[in-house]
């Protein structure tokens, strides 16, 4: 079973949010998507200033078994991007909610991170792809 | 060892070196190089020994069962390639005026015909040089249809989510924005997601049927009607045509445009880069907007159809018409089965399949849709196996190299966890079915009892499991001499 931390919040194409103290939030991918994606190789991320529509493709995973676009839970303008992972993408694979981060966005409206999967609600959707 | 650590200085093979001086006195000086061209100075026979050597490390559908699922690894007849190989054929310069090819262009125009027979399309454009080519002259058939309307809202273009990666990618080509639909649980497109993302912006969506998941699409009708009923049209991947050859044609399903792989349903040659052909055929809505050239009958002659004939059409995608050769071996190959054996195609692929399936199913092996029958080709998930086992389905196909086959598709569609997708394709004998599945039974009672073993597979192969990662990471295919 992939680890799913309570605290974080979700979506359906398996980004995990997290509401840090200064209002801006980190997005990254959760364990189930990198232990899927298997070890990944490269990683595309958006640029700094950006503005992005919730729903919008932000950047792109690629791993040995495929590529996949990593998606922006919440709209907003992207504020910080993990430079770490151009060297050692393979960190996504090892710590996935931490050094693994991609990137911080300052949302528009902080409420609209509501709208995302709780852990409970994800770690149903993940059991029931799994069946 | 490549052939230039062979190399000795002034090594030759002198059967090889031309008996004449060539001077070339059209090229201007400083276009002539100043060096010879570093190339490896070996014997002839070092030349053959290694060649030979390379040949016989390959994994080929002439040497094993290749049951490498979506992509249709069958047998090229010989017979066809030996037709095909006629002076006639082969000697035939593309810029020979049309009088002297009326041999050609007739069987061009016959084949035509045939694949406008087995589609149920109204027209039929052979130029484009491969299959995702034929995909991208569909796409742009239907951009050329709504431009001509005077419909320039439609942006989008839907796409199942089981779909080949070249489907997105044409549509990008073309200037698509894509949309994305999900599959339901038991494999088919999900109405009700497709009937919120359809709208006044679909330009048309992308289909393949059967489906990537091996299971042939059963509300088809209901999805072009919905599709045609926004002024969206319909597109048709070939890739499983040959599943349903001469059974159900996708004109009749309510598709506008298609294209055809020729490698897979009609037996041409296969991988290696090709040549490919990828034929695209369009009902009479899209057919005015076909790729040129095509091949006309007319007044006891054939001729060749330009764009003076086809004012709408999309134009030229090669400079000539597509491959010559390949387009030839398909044409050959469906005169030589006929009506009865093009039908027998179909019959044998989904027969082997499902014979494949059940033997698979008794070992323990679980399909990823159990309660639907098996087109050409299916899916099982080793979910089951990773979880009890620590038993990846990559390690299962690396360990099937060892008992003598080929591996199956691994990890594609992505939507299944841990799955290999399985397709014998019709030329494979009950035999050769039956030894595949004794190897799956012995690599089931492995992975429980010897995880390590199939852990660690290959054994037999030239090399062992392959470091992917670096492989991609740090790519180096340039040769450098140890002097430089």
């Amino acid at each position: 079973m992939s680890n799913i931390p309570s605290e974080l919040k979700y979506t359906s194409s398996h980004e995990w949010a997290r509401l840090e103290e200064d209002g801006s939030v980190t997005i990254g991918i959760t364990d189930h998507a990198q232990g899927l994606l298997g070890d990944v190789v490269f990683i595309e991320l958006p640029e700094v200033d950006t503005e992005i529509e919730a729903g919008a493709e932000a950047g792109v995973v690629e791993s040995v078994k495929a590529a996949s676009d990593i998606y922006v839970p919440l709209s907003g303008t992207i504020i910080a991007v993990n430079e770490n992972l151009m060297e050692k993408p393979e960190i996504v694979n090892s710590d996935p909610y931490g050094e693994g981060w991609m990137f911080c966005i300052q949302p528009l409206d902080e409420e609209d991170l509501n709208e995302l999967m709780d852990a409970d609600d994800y770690a149903e959707q993940v059991a029931s792809e799994e069946h | 060892m490549l052939i230039f650590e062979l190399s000795q200085q002034s090594r030759q093979a002198f059967s090889q070196i031309p008996t004449q001086k060539i001077i070339l006195s059209d090229i201007p000086e400083h276009f002539l190089r100043k060096n010879r061209p570093n190339l490896p100075e070996v014997s002839e026979l070092q030349v053959v020994r290694h060649y030979t050597r390379l040949s016989q490390k390959n994994f080929s559908i002439d040497t094993h069962f290749y049951p490498l699922g979506s992509c249709t690894m069958k047998y090229n007849p010989r017979g066809v390639h030996r037709l095909a190989s006629l002076p006639g054929f082969i000697n035939r310069h593309p810029l020979s005026p049309a009088e002297h090819s009326q041999g050609y262009l007739s069987c061009v125009f016959e084949f035509q015909e045939i694949l406008k027979e087995v589609t149920g399309m109204q027209a039929v454009s052979l130029t484009p040089m491969a299959g995702a080519q034929g995909e991208f002259a569909g796409v742009a058939m239907i951009r050329a249809y709504h431009q001509a309307r005077g419909d320039a809202g439609r942006t989008e273009i839907l796409v199942p989510d089981a779909a080949h990666g070249t489907n997105p990618a044409s549509a990008v080509m073309c200037g698509y924005k894509v949309r994305e639909i999900p599959t339901d649980a038991e494999g088919d497109v999900d109405l009700i997601a497709l009937k919120a993302a359809v709208g006044p912006q679909t330009a048309g969506i992308m289909l393949t049927n059967p489906s990537t998941l091996g299971v042939f699409e059963r509300h088809i009708e209901e999805i072009a009607h919905i599709i045609h009923q926004a002024g969206g049209l319909l597109y048709y991947d070939g890739a499983n045509l040959n599943a349903i050859l001469g059974k159900v044609r996708p004109g009749d399903m309510g598709f506008d445009v298609m294209h055809i792989n020729l490698h897979k349903t009609f037996a041409t040659p296969h991988g290696g880069g090709g040549p490919g052909a990828g034929p695209v055929a369009a009902n009479p809505r899209l057919a005015p907007f076909l790729p040129v050239p095509m091949v006309v009958y007319e007044k006891g002659c054939y001729r060749w159809l330009t764009k003076k004939d086809c004012p709408q059409s999309i134009g030229r995608l090669s400079t000539f018409m597509g491959n010559a050769g390949i387009i030839m071996r398909a044409y050959i190959y469906a005169r030589l089965l006929g009506c009865e054996g093009l039908l027998r195609v179909a019959e044998y692929a989904t027969l082997n399949a499902n014979y494949l399936l059940a033997q698979l199913r008794k070992i323990g092996y679980k399909p990823a849709f159990a309660k639907r029958l098996a087109t050409h080709e299916f899916i099982l998930t080793l979910n089951q196996l990773a979880k009890q086992f620590n038993i990846t389905a990559m390690d299962v196909a690396k360990r099937l190299l060892d008992y003598g086959f080929h591996a199956p598709t691994t990890y594609f569609p992505l939507l299944v966890p841990e799955c290999l997708l399985i397709e014998p394709t019709e030329t494979e004998s009950k035999e050769a079915l039956d030894a595949f599945v004794n190897a799956m039974q012995a690599i089931w009672q492995e992975a429980q009892t010897e995880g390590d073993k199939v852990r660690g597979a290959p054994y037999s192969l030239p090399v062992r499991r392959l470091d992917d990662v670096k492989a991609v990471r740090e790519l180096d295919i340039v040769w450098q001499s140890k002097d430089s």
